[in-house]
């Protein structure tokens, strides 16, 4: 049978074990979602662009180099909205700022709050892409039927890649009426 | 050494059993209902690929087969049988008495029924039972999931407390109640794998629960972890799922690498060659299950540094495997071979587990898994793993001890026939979706195109044929337990090793009440 110092030996193993249990689990919250969230931005995984409002810093315009940038809207499934760029492609130098909308309708006979979500393409891009105002750091509201130009300024980064000719910069709108409802805050991107 | 049968007869004996056998027997029996359940869809989503168009269900319907197909094999067949044979196994290998924890293995067990009643249950419920696929990408399982994801999300939740449980029961088992003498470089292949695959458990279906807690919150609570327009990212989701996911698949291979590592040596009449490089590479096996995750998400639009760091850590897992392969092979080599059900099904195993292992380094190389990813070739290939990997080694296994356990011996010929007609059924399900794959045709879908209809005639055939094997399966076992020729030799296998077949056939309620001395 099973003697007295073996029994506390396996209590000590189910301790240890049951630390470990508990860690991975902590672990998920602690260190996986923040550290892919940190490493998103740093690295500008999946063409995420870094969700603050970029600080000028005083640079010369390369008006040797043009970049070409294309614009994409995207309605997420079941967005009823009209949104579409202005501009489709815009050619620009880096260290310039420059500026564009993108015009968005609520054709609905309801009042609607929309998030506007960004991706940058190629994604090594993203962070040579600053964005001093963008619709995207705010949620768009709209009353029924009402419309709207919603504003964009970037500066292309002078130390962007010398291959990079072409960058696309979607976005993409997302419905969060409800959730601008229960009045959660929503991350800036 | 007491000769006592159980405490309680009739049901409750079941009910409050703390006997490893009698765990392990049902635990074995509950995973062969689920294999049957998961079966059972498995020939729904065949009989609707069967030829092209809409014939027997809808779409949505087929796609909550797909899902519970997937869920059940996964959950409630593989995990759970593994882990009825470590109850059944792990004490009479190492020379104890039971398990570390007798109650808890009890609750772990009793524990999954009602899980899988509710998770079966959601199929009568409105809106149907989880449809989203066994991997659950959001934001297909938050935003656009029925609502039925909820009793998937506490199922979930309860197959992870149980495995955990089981887990840490098998760790503090094989690491306290060994027998005096019994090393750890002494313990049998079937006790090493397990030990290994329950500390897999234990590092990663806590993660599996962070994840569905995840889902949870999104769905109910208003977070938006997986949710673009709240500031959270799907593809995060992949991230977590897979960092579990992937030592998943490991956890379900392990212990029947361990199997086939028992039977091999037995029919071969030659000890295990390499035992200890057995060892290392099951342990290097799960080290870097840890670091290839992302090759399950190649195309979701990774830099390239990533692809090649996942592309290369993939492909050395193929490394440690080959060392199995070969150490198996090497001792077959020169040896006095017979074959026996388990022998053909351990065969099988490594003959077919070999063939998946083959297109799993395909699948490896980022730049042609662009072609091949989510496509019928991933299916062929996973199937090849799972079910000639897990379920041969299973029945390998089931064959193998079921003398020891009733004392009474199967039909040999039934058994070889099962094997065969296994054998042909599975390949011809599995090899023509190779093709499928590689000529286009993507997975979890209910239609297709009129240029797949041949090949997907023929493997709907080979899996009506492979499924039917199974009741031929069950049909024997049943048999032998009523009708059996009894045997009370006990080593039922000529040239079996461990101390398993040192107790008497059939083995006695309790053994090993007193520890033997392991020289």
């Amino acid at each position: 049978m099973v003697d007295v110092s073996t029994d506390g030996n396996i209590t000590k193993t189910v301790g240890k074990l049951s630390i470990v249990v508990v860690a991975m689990f902590a672990f998920v919250f602690v260190v996986m979602v923040p550290l892919y969230d940190v490493l998103c931005d740093a690295l500008g995984i999946n063409g995420k662009t870094n969700g603050e409002r970029y600080q000028v810093v005083e640079s010369a315009i390369d008006s040797n180099r043009e970049i070409r940038i294309q614009f994409v809207a995207t309605n997420n499934a079941g967005m009823p909205w009209e949104f579409r760029p202005t501009d489709s492609v815009m050619k620009v130098n880096p260290g310039a700022a420059n500026n564009t909308v993108f015009y968005a309708r609520n054709p609905l006979a309801k009042d609607m709050v929309a998030q506007a979500i960004p991706s940058i393409s190629p994604s090594r891009a993203a962070e040579y892409f600053h964005k001093t105002e963008c619709f995207c750091f705010n949620q768009q509201p709209l009353a029924a039927g009402e419309q709207a130009d919603m504003a964009l300024q970037f500066i292309i980064d002078q130390d962007l890649p010398r291959d990079i000719h072409t960058i696309t910069l979607s976005y993409t709108i997302f419905d969060v009426t409800a959730m601008a409802a229960a009045n959660a805050p929503v991350a800036m991107r | 050494m007491g000769a006592h049968g159980p405490a309680t007869q009739g049901l409750m004996r079941w009910v409050t059993t703390t006997n490893h056998k009698d765990i392990g027997t049902m635990y074995l029996w509950f995973s062969f209902a689920m294999f049957i359940m998961g079966g059972a869809f498995a020939m729904i989503i065949r009989a609707e690929l069967f030829q092209p168009g809409l014939q027997i269900v809808e779409p949505e319907f087929f796609n909550q087969m797909t899902t519970m197909h997937g869920l059940v094999m996964v959950f409630g067949a593989i995990m759970p049988s593994f882990v009825g044979l470590a109850n059944w196994m792990i004490p009479m290998m190492i020379g104890a008495p039971d398990m570390a924890l007798p109650r808890m293995n009890n609750l772990s067990f009793w524990i999954l029924p009602p899980t899988f009643l509710l998770l079966a249950s959601t199929l009568f419920m409105e809106g149907g039972a989880p449809n989203f696929g066994w991997t659950f990408y959001a934001p297909l399982s938050t935003t656009y999931a029925p609502d039925t994801v909820t009793f998937f999300i506490f199922g979930v939740h309860l197959m992870g407390l149980s495995s955990i449980m089981g887990s840490i029961n098998i760790i503090a088992t094989v690491v306290n109640l060994r027998a005096p003498g019994m090393t750890y470089m002494k313990m049998p292949m079937f006790v090493w794998t397990w030990l290994i695959t329950a500390f897999l458990l234990i590092a990663v279906m806590p993660v599996l629960a962070g994840l569905v807690t995840m889902m949870l919150m999104d769905i109910h609570f208003g977070t938006s972890f997986f949710s673009a327009a709240g500031g959270g990212d799907p593809v995060l989701f992949q991230h977590v799922f897979w960092f579990f996911g992937h030592p998943e698949v490991y956890i379900i291979i392990l212990p029947a690498f361990g199997v086939v590592s028992q039977i091999i040596p037995t029919f071969a009449r030659k000890p295990l060659f390499g035992y200890d490089s057995m060892v290392y590479a099951t342990a290097s096996i799960a080290f870097l299950s840890f670091i290839v995750w992302a090759h399950h998400m190649y195309t979701v639009g990774m830099p390239v540094a990533g692809e090649l760091f996942f592309m290369y850590a993939t492909m050395l897992i193929a490394v440690p495997t080959g060392v199995k392969v070969f150490n198996w092979i090497t001792t077959m080599w020169k040896g006095s071979m017979t074959f026996e059900t388990p022998m053909l099904f351990s065969i099988g195993f490594v003959f077919l587990f070999t063939i998946g292992g083959f297109t799993g380094v395909m699948l490896s190389l980022a730049p042609v898994d662009f072609q091949y990813h989510d496509s019928y070739f991933v299916v062929a290939h996973f199937h090849y793993v799972m079910v000639a990997g897990a379920v041969f080694s299973m029945s390998a296994a089931v064959y193998y001890w079921l003398p020891k356990w009733c004392g009474k011996m199967y039909n040999e010929s039934m058994g070889k026939a099962h094997f065969w007609i296994s054998f042909v059924g599975f390949n011809l399900t599995f090899f023509p979706q190779h093709f499928l794959g590689l000529a286009g045709m993507p997975r979890r879908i209910p239609d297709y195109a009129l240029q797949f209809t041949d090949f997907n005639t023929m493997s709907s055939i080979g899996a009506f044929i492979y499924g039917s094997s199974q009741i031929l399966f069950l049909f024997n076992v049943v048999r032998t337990i009523v009708a059996g020729k009894p045997t009370s030799e006990e080593k039922t296998w000529e040239g079996a090793e461990g101390l398993e077949w040192t107790v008497p056939t059939p083995a006695p309620y309790h053994t090993f009440s007193t520890p033997p001395e392991v020289k």
